[in-house]
């Protein structure tokens, strides 16, 4: 029991960084993208490849596979950022799709769907459980340096201007913003995130194989992001960790219905989660924690100026 | 050159079935302005009803197709009101998003039914025929007729009836469409029945020539959408045109890449075709 705690919270923390990268694409900026699990399963692949076959250490690999994302997510930028809404979603939903026919079929580089095996996981010295602890530690200490660095970015100008774009490219466009550059950071930081989260993820389940693709994740994540409450760092990780619960709550609730198969015990889970995505959705569409409000006070003018919306953090249409 | 020609005949006949979805989604796009992505799932949802009715109950295949239509339609209206439409005043992306949700559900509801095997519908092998030296398979060759006159009928009921010209009444500005007396509920549950309905007799199509699993829908979907926003999401004969290209480009792309990059194409199209049309080649008509 201790060591299944052990690793659903280290799962749990690794797709809280899902869950904040995309926060600062999609939370933040705005660009909604269904694309997150290719960052995340390019960065695995990387390090993996690059501890595997290069033999180098798993620092190496996971700052290579980091920066490989990142470099990625700066990439994406040019087939995306022009795109409105439901163009974009169906546009990086693609892009992950590729990136998963690719790591199915480039077998001399990725091994195809067998996988690459023994991938090193750091020497923490112990037994099984000094390790798990270990790296479910090292876990929580990036989560909190990354929501630390997330907060960091939504207080400061950066993160205003984000919103902006947000709320209204062509307004903060009008403003002087370079929109473009803005953007392609969001996508850059957020994507190298998502790397960085499948570095964690390959270095310790030491396997790696194109299910790294599977759709559940997704929604996994955009569910912890909506409850949370969309643009806000803090509601991303305590969705993440509600998500969670829901999602192991399901293994026993569905194991406990007598007479099933494995593979309706996998369904019904997978359908309660569909069914708490829509719930939610429905009942608490701003989440759990809505982003702040941030109001300004109004500039002392004449009527006209009065009318002026000054609201920024709100928007008139919630996840839009 | 002849395998060229052959490549084309399959691509045609491939991407018939793609414009088919395509149209559903595009449909639905129109009057609604939201991207339902479980489309998926009511692919695959005809796919199974058409194994109910044909393999189960022994019905022909004929009515099969007709149940799968109006189940499949069925499915869509409720699934739509009961999870998706609550949420369309927070807008277009919540739906999308609640829609993968609804995709969920519907494929595990399917899945926990029958598991995860291939199951074939009724239907006699056949022999492909030879025409001009192109080999084409006879289902695939029905299915090509189906869907033409589907889509065919479908325009008729859309320029020509009362319910067609509210429903692009509606598409066009839906305020507008109100103060003239049409329903908007009304027409936004038929455009759904339609889509929905669409979708599923692609999906008992392709099981007819193929074979169902739960996962029929998702395997073809990234194609479905490709051709509805290469032709411009909420566009009906865009939807028409960009199944028919990217079926047609799909089956080209086996002359110069493996055939495991095959549902890659359709991504690799739009993303390039999206760089010079933003909107998609047939425009959208809510911009």
């Amino acid at each position: 029991m201790l060591s299944y705690l052990l690793v659903i919270s280290t799962f749990t923390a690794i797709y809280a960084l899902l869950a904040l990268g995309l926060n600062l694409m999609w939370g933040m900026a705005g660009m909604v993208n269904l694309g997150i699990l290719g960052y995340y399963a390019l960065g695995g692949y990387v390090s993996a490849l690059i501890t595997v076959h290069l033999g180098y250490p798993i620092a190496v690999g996971m700052i290579a596979g980091t920066l490989a994302a990142a470099a990625f997510g700066a990439a994406s930028c040019i087939g995306i950022v022009k795109l409105r809404d439901d163009y974009l979603a169906i546009v990086t939903l693609g892009f992950a799709e590729i990136m998963r026919v690719a790591s199915e079929n480039e077998i001399s580089i990725t091994n195809g769907t067998d996988g690459i095996g023994q991938i090193p996981r750091p020497a923490f010295f112990g037994t099984e459980t000094v390790f798990n602890i270990s790296y479910l530690g090292f876990c929580i200490l990036a989560v909190v340096v990354v929501l630390l660095g997330m907060e960091l970015i939504r207080t400061a100008p950066l993160g205003r201007v984000l919103r902006a774009i947000r709320e209204d490219a062509t307004v903060a466009r009008t403003a002087g913003k370079d929109i473009l550059r803005f953007q392609v950071l969001a996508l850059t930081l957020g994507g190298g995130l998502m790397g960085f989260a499948g570095c964690l993820y390959v270095h310790y389940i030491t396997y790696l194989s194109p299910e790294i693709f599977q759709p559940q994740l997704l929604i996994y994540v955009f569910f912890a992001l909506i409850l949370g409450g969309r643009g806000n760092n803090w509601g991303a990780l305590v969705g993440t960790v509600l998500v969670m619960i829901l999602v192991e709550g399901t293994r026993f609730v569905a194991q406990a219905v007598p007479g099933l198969t494995a593979v309706q015990v996998g369904a019904l889970r997978a359908l309660i989660i569909g069914v708490g995505l829509v719930v939610v959705m429905q009942w608490k569409p701003q989440g759990l924690f809505p982003e702040k409000k941030r109001s300004y006070r109004q500039p002392q003018s004449s009527g006209e100026m009065q009318s002026a919306n000054n609201v920024v953090g709100e928007s008139a249409q919630p996840y839009s | 050159m002849n395998q060229i020609a052959q490549l084309a005949a399959n691509g045609l006949m491939a991407g018939a079935l793609l414009a088919l979805s395509a149209l559903g989604f595009n449909i639905i796009f129109a009057v609604l302005r939201i991207s339902n992505f479980s489309i998926a799932a009511i692919i695959t949802v005809g796919g199974y009803v058409g194994f109910i009715v044909n393999t189960m109950l022994g019905l022909p295949i004929l009515v099969s197709v007709v149940v799968a239509f109006l189940a499949a339609g069925f499915v869509g209206v409720v699934s739509d009101h009961i999870a998706l439409k609550p949420l369309r005043r927070y807008g277009p992306i919540s739906v999308a998003i609640a829609s993968l949700g609804v995709n969920m559900i519907l494929e595990n509801i399917v899945r926990f039914g029958f598991g995860n095997d291939m199951r074939s519908l009724d239907v006699p092998a056949q022999r492909d025929w030879l025409i001009a030296g192109l080999r084409i398979g006879p289902q695939q060759f029905y299915n090509f007729i189906v869907a033409t006159v589907v889509m065919i009928l479908l325009f008729g009921l859309l320029r020509f009836t009362r319910i067609g010209k509210a429903m692009r009444a509606v598409a066009d500005n839906p305020s507008l469409a109100d103060i003239k007396g049409i329903n908007p509920t009304h027409v936004a549950q038929l455009a759904v029945f339609l889509g929905a309905g669409l979708a599923g007799m692609t999906g008992i199509l392709l099981s007819l020539d193929t074979a169902v699993d739960p996962t029929m829908g998702m395997r073809m979907i990234l194609s479905v959408f490709a051709g509805a926003v290469l032709g411009g999401l909420g566009s009906i004969p865009g939807a028409v045109a960009g199944g028919l290209l990217i079926g047609l480009a799909e089956e080209m792309s086996l002359l110069f890449m493996p055939v495991a990059y095959r549902s890659a194409i359709g991504f690799l199209v739009i993303v390039i075709a999206l760089l010079f049309f933003p909107r998609g080649i047939f425009g959208d008509r809510t911009s």
